[in-house]
């Protein structure tokens, strides 16, 4: 209370803090009319459909509005899970994220790795040219894509696999339930691996150079010093990317499914291609039941902020790193 | 990296395996591209005969001509072109703009803006919730709502902030002094200054407008006003590609003569697929060494 305060920082106090709030607001008008655009956006795009989830909890009517709409506790949530459907998406919805987990994450680390053993840097540069494009291409092309090369008259595969004598009939990849899985992941692989090698790959850039030489003096051939020296130095960044996946477990696809099912049209890949999120666009948008489409979205949304939850504790116990 | 010992054994079966490794994944990344293109160039009765993969076979643009021919895929283009523009233009300016608020210290409330935008990174209401508000809004059928929406992303703009945090602070205590006002500041000396993360941020932008298929779809009904992925989107998956050629080849004469000889479904797909893409692979090589950049100013803060 008593210690002494020097006349500088006085002076600092009382320059910082002369007026009221609105007056010193309207000090820097000029800043803070900068912001409000910005601010007014999110509030009409981001914040007003967050109010919006209220009618999970209530019977939406079209000429009642969102407000004027009957409460109705927790039923559509009952509805939601009692029905037939409920097994089948929930398991979807983990197999495609279990799949994408162990798959299609893994996948760029390991494009990151091999990269940098690359010493000529013309073949590296192409490389990556190649793997990062797919990244830039709508899930509309990618899916067009898809079918050209799984097509059964004149599809590359076929082809590639009849002359190989690996099989004799042309096969219908698209409308095999079995298969579905494989072509969905492989051509998230194919999209993304090149992209989402790129901030593995500033981060080995930041590894010291030192440790290499100290590792190769101890005896340590190339794959040892991928596995002590470079793995261990972007585990970091490994860990931060993993819990952000955690956090989108449940989002466990949406274009990618809906762009191979032919925009969900593919009646027959339903039993194994139906998750939260195209099941909402389902039941809401197509089947206009709109309570029931958002009270299932909100269960997605609730499972995913605990997954995060959970993965960055583990994440903090575990020594590593954390979001917060 | 550089290694000064001689390549022992280990070392050369790594090199084996990595550079085979990675030289089947670019061509396995390359291939649907070119293989698609082959098929756009080659006559779609020959291409039903099997047997295309990396070299066209009845060389033709009679594929080109009959897509290039179509009024709706021209007008589907000019909404994606505006779309692009616009929503790039509006998006850059907005985001950049709350950026540079944020970013300067003095700025009263700025942790709570902040929170507040990252905030909806995290959490956000939904598909049908939005639906229903942009439906209350008006928004429906209308060009407005393909890009309005996305003016504002928290990510580029926590990009943009990390940038011009990073700006030496000098620049901006002399700009003062010679009077300049903060819209001044902003645009005289920061934007001239931002070229590369603007370049970058700008082209993610340009390419999410370019893609963006799924809300053009749900919120707009009206053909005339569906971007060119939905177009493209109708003649893969529906068979408006079968309707083309059924439309066209009752015409006599010039098109319609060779709409009958050697047009199929499949190649009018790959014809349209490779000029919705087209713009990407062009424009791509050129700024790739930009967003590699970008992405780093992204990832890594100062």
């Amino acid at each position: 209370m008593n210690e002494p305060v020097s006349v500088p920082e006085t002076a600092a106090r009382l320059r910082v803090r002369p007026k009221g709030l609105l007056r010193r607001l309207a000090a820097q008008w000029e800043v803070q009319s900068m912001i409000w655009p910005g601010i007014i956006f999110i509030i009409l795009f981001s914040y007003i459909p967050m109010w919006g989830i209220t009618i999970a909890f209530k019977e939406y009517d079209i000429f009642q509005g969102v407000s004027g709409s009957p409460w109705v506790g927790l039923r559509q949530f009952r509805m939601f899970f009692g029905s037939p459907d409920f097994a089948m998406i929930m398991k979807n919805t983990i197999v495609i994220a279990f799949l994408k987990l162990v798959v299609i994450f893994p996948a760029p680390v390991a494009l990151a790795l091999m990269l940098n053993e690359v010493r000529h840097s013309a073949y590296k540069r192409l490389v990556q040219t190649l793997t990062y494009l797919p990244h830039f291409i709508s899930w509309v092309i990618v899916s067009g894509l898809v079918f050209s090369i799984l097509s059964v008259e004149n599809g590359s595969l076929n082809m590639m696999l009849q002359k190989l004598g690996l099989i004799r009939q042309p096969v219908n990849w698209l409308s095999l339930p079995e298969y579905f899985y494989a072509i969905l992941i492989s051509s998230g692989v194919w999209k993304e691996i090149g992209f989402s090698s790129i901030v593995y790959l500033a981060a080995i850039v930041g590894v010291n150079p030192h440790l290499y030489e100290a590792a190769a003096i101890d005896g340590a051939g190339r794959l040892r010093q991928i596995f002590s020296v470079t793995l261990p130095t972007i585990a970091p960044v490994i860990t931060i990317f993993f819990i952000l996946q955690i956090g989108n477990l449940l989002n466990a696809g949406f274009e990618d499914i809906l762009a191979i099912t032919n925009g969900g049209k593919n009646t027959i890949l339903r039993e194994v291609s139906e998750v939260i999120d195209t099941y909402v666009y389902n039941v809401g948008v197509n089947q206009m039941r709109y309570s029931f489409a958002t009270a299932a979205g909100l269960f997605k949304s609730l499972i995913n902020v605990l997954l995060l939850w959970g993965a960055n504790s583990l994440a903090r116990k575990a020594g590593g790193s954390s979001l917060w | 990296m550089v290694r000064y010992r001689k390549l022992t054994l280990e070392d050369r079966l790594i090199d084996a395996i990595v550079y085979t490794a990675l030289f089947v994944l670019s061509l396995l990344s390359l291939y649907p591209f070119w293989n698609a293109f082959v098929l756009s160039l080659n006559s779609g009765a020959d291409t039903s005969l099997g047997g295309i993969t990396v070299w066209p076979r009845v060389f033709t643009v009679d594929n080109y001509n009959v897509v290039l021919s179509d009024p709706r895929f021209f007008k589907a283009l000019g909404i994606s072109v505006a779309r692009t523009v616009c929503g790039t233009v509006a998006a850059i300016f907005f985001t950049a703009l709350l950026a540079y608020g944020l970013s300067r210290k003095d700025t009263i409330g700025r942790n709570y803006y902040m929170l507040a935008a990252v905030f909806t990174m995290y959490f956000h209401g939904g598909l049908i919730p939005t639906y229903l508000w942009l439906r209350e809004l008006g928004l429906f059928n209308n060009f407005w709502v393909l890009f309005v929406p996305w003016i504002i992303s928290v990510w580029n703009m926590i990009v943009f902030r990390t940038f011009f945090q990073g700006l030496p602070d000098g620049l901006e205590e002399s700009a003062r002094i010679d009077g300049c006002s903060t819209y001044g500041l902003f645009f005289r000396i920061v934007v001239p200054l931002s070229g590369p993360v603007i370049a970058t941020l700008s082209l993610f932008q340009a390419v999410f407008f370019w893609n963006e298929w799924f809300a053009s779809g749900i919120y707009i009904n009206e053909a005339t006003l569906l971007p060119v992925q939905n177009y493209l989107m109708n003649m893969i998956n529906s068979n408006s590609a079968q309707e083309m050629i059924s439309q066209l080849s009752g015409v006599p004469g010039g098109v319609g003569d060779m709409v009958t000889r050697t047009i199929t479904p499949k190649s009018l797909q790959m014809t349209a697929l490779m000029v919705v893409s087209l713009p990407i692979i062009i424009v791509y090589p050129f700024v790739q060494k930009f967003f590699v950049k970008g992405v780093m100013i992204g990832s890594l803060k100062e």
